[in-house]
């Protein structure tokens, strides 16, 4: 087994701005109001993941998953620590890929394959597959911009599941998907995992984490609370809130913290 | 202070992080959520080993230019795509880059050529103005394509990883599109009326093609960094380069310039520390100089006479400017995702 994705005591800060202009700024300098404030979305989180595994990253909105997954595919920098990957990274963040809106889906097709790391040639083979997963038909060459969400999010799934990549990253993006299609997209996901591509999955659909995932992340603002099985993982984020039971997941959470 | 207070309370947390009403949410959200997804169980059969050959690496290597010198598909795609993008619902198209250089050089010609007479008993006239505006027509378009680049792809910028400094480098490939042609009819004007090469020549070109080139970048680079955080810079841009036609010799000769020199030291200097002028200073004396012919020697005032060893230090300058301008770029880099 070889190490897959490697995190190693990592935060990242936002600095939310409160004033854009000039005259907001004196305004509130002059009644002494905050210019700014520093927040927290990754705090000093490390896990390591092997080659092969398959991850469900669960917790609030505003936990911090996104950002997570952000740093793993290195749209993001963190500010203190390291994140390091192995090989090619796939996947949607934050519902949609990167389209250009006035492009037609082919255009955006070539752009975001080159962009995932595919050479020319790997996109010409790989392109009926791709519009035929993605299921646009005469849509292909009208400007995204006129798609429907789903649609929009048909076509980026299927690029990024198309691009052979070492790891997967799929953050809620299907959400916005027809039930059909979050099928096919989860069958393809699980032959993906059957050969061995490291996947990260985030989803607040308990089941389906359980028929997808090898080991659990639960991140609580910011905070990595707990790394380790499935279950566990799961009766950890619904929070029996009774102390014994909470007394026993400590100890579970210490003993998967490695 | 209200506010701060407010958003405290909103995010107060124990020590683990747990706001106090977390778990509330949770089971609210599990129970809503829990059939969101279908199930689909794993593929029978063992999992199979993926051998992957490469490194562990940080996802977000600081490649910077190299980087994207390495990814020239990419670059290509993002060049078509800003090409598209420019002429998208528009009859003329490319037209439009032609038609603006000609009405500037008409109407210069004209202006300072034939009202003014601007540049006395110089011969050539036509092809020393049109050389000076394909060139600065170069820089401006690369500068402010460039400075607009990174907001105008935010939406690449924030979802997906790319090196970003291919966005500014794109916008001068692009500008290098616009003024390719001019260039060749600048070239095909020069040989119509005479064109002597001389090696003297080739030098002076090439050494104003690389200064062009390296300035060109480093301002777009530096300021397409700039802009993410205030957009004034695009208007600052926007405001100079109707400024630059004025400050290079074209529609006037340099000899002119060179007169100042003598009453006024500080602002002959300040006006070649321009490195377009130097630039432009150049190109002439590639393209205008190599149609004189014999009369070039009569002509010798009308370049400064430490041309080539301004020039050379000039190229020195350039390439600092842009080592710099990576150097900013990268620092401000980290700070885009929250500011686009």
């Amino acid at each position: 087994m070889t190490e897959s994705i490697v995190v190693d005591h990592v935060s990242k800060d936002f600095t939310m701005q409160y004033h854009r202009t000039l005259k907001q700024v004196t305004v509130a300098t002059v009644r002494g109001l905050p210019l700014k404030e520093n927040f927290q979305a990754v705090n000093d989180v490390s896990f390591t993941v092997q080659q092969g595994e398959s991850i469900g990253l669960m917790g609030l909105n505003g936990s911090g998953k996104s950002t997570l997954l952000k740093l793993i595919n290195g749209v993001m920098r963190p500010d203190q620590g390291t994140v390091r990957t192995r090989g090619r990274i796939a996947g949607l963040i934050a519902t949609g890929a990167g389209f250009h809106p006035q492009l037609s889906g082919r255009d955006n097709l070539f752009l975001n394959g080159a962009i995932l790391g595919m050479s020319e040639a790997e996109i010409k083979n790989k392109f009926d597959e791709i519009v035929d997963f993605a299921d646009i038909g005469k849509f292909l060459d009208t400007p995204v911009s006129h798609y429907s969400s789903g649609m929009y999010a048909r076509l980026g799934f299927s690029i990024a599941i198309h691009v052979d990549a070492d790891i997967f990253l799929a953050d809620e993006v299907l959400a916005v998907g027809d039930r059909p299609f979050k099928k096919k997209c989860l069958a393809k996901m699980q032959e993906i995992r059957a050969q061995g591509t490291t996947i990260f999955y985030v989803s607040h659909a308990t089941a389906s984490v359980r028929a997808m995932c090898d080991r659990v992340l639960v991140l609580e603002s910011g905070h990595l609370n707990f790394d380790g099985d499935v279950e566990e993982g799961i009766r950890y984020l619904q929070y029996d809130d009774d102390s014994e039971t909470d007394e026993g997941l400590v100890d579970g959470e210490l003993g998967a913290d490695i | 202070m209200k506010a701060g207070d407010k958003a405290n309370k909103r995010h107060e947390t124990d020590e683990r992080g747990r706001r106090k009403n977390a778990a509330k949410r949770a089971r609210a959200l599990l129970e809503k959520k829990a059939d969101s997804m279908p199930v689909v169980a794993p593929v029978d059969g063992p999992r199979a080993e993926r051998i992957v050959n490469a490194d562990l690496v940080s996802p977000a290597p600081r490649g910077g230019i190299v980087e994207v010198l390495q990814q020239r598909y990419l670059l290509r795609l993002i060049v078509g795509r800003e090409l598209a993008q420019l002429y998208a619902a528009s009859l003329l198209g490319l037209l439009w880059s032609y038609i603006q250089p000609a009405l500037r050089f008409t109407i210069y010609y004209f202006v300072f050529g034939v009202v003014i007479n601007a540049h006395g008993d110089m011969p050539n006239f036509a092809i020393h103005l049109f050389c000076g505006i394909v060139f600065v027509h170069y820089f401006s378009e690369t500068w402010s394509g460039g400075t607009r680049s990174i907001w105008s792809n935010r939406n690449l910028v924030l979802k997906m990883r790319v090196p970003r400094e291919i966005f500014p480098i794109a916008s001068m490939v692009v500008a290098f599109y616009h003024t390719g042609p001019q260039m060749l009819v600048l070239m095909a004007a020069c040989l119509l009326v005479g064109w002597h090469v001389s090696w003297a020549g080739i030098v002076a070109g090439i050494l104003g093609a690389l200064i062009l080139v390296s300035f060109a970048m480093a301002m777009a680079l530096m300021f397409s960094a700039l802009n993410v955080f205030f957009r004034d810079f695009q208007n600052i841009v926007q405001t100079v380069t109707q400024f630059l036609h004025f400050m290079v010799p074209m529609m006037y000769p340099f000899s002119l310039v060179r007169d100042l020199s003598a009453d006024h030291p500080w602002l002959y200097q300040l006006y070649m520390a321009n490195p377009l002028a130097e630039a432009v200073l150049l190109m002439q004396k590639f393209f205008w100089a190599g149609t004189l012919g014999p009369a070039q020697e009569k002509f010798s005032r009308e370049f400064p006479p430490d041309l080539y060893s301004r020039g050379v230090i000039m190229l020195g300058v350039c390439l600092v400017l842009l080592y710099l301008a990576q150097r900013l770029f990268a620092r401000l880099e980290s700070k885009f995702p929250e500011r686009l």
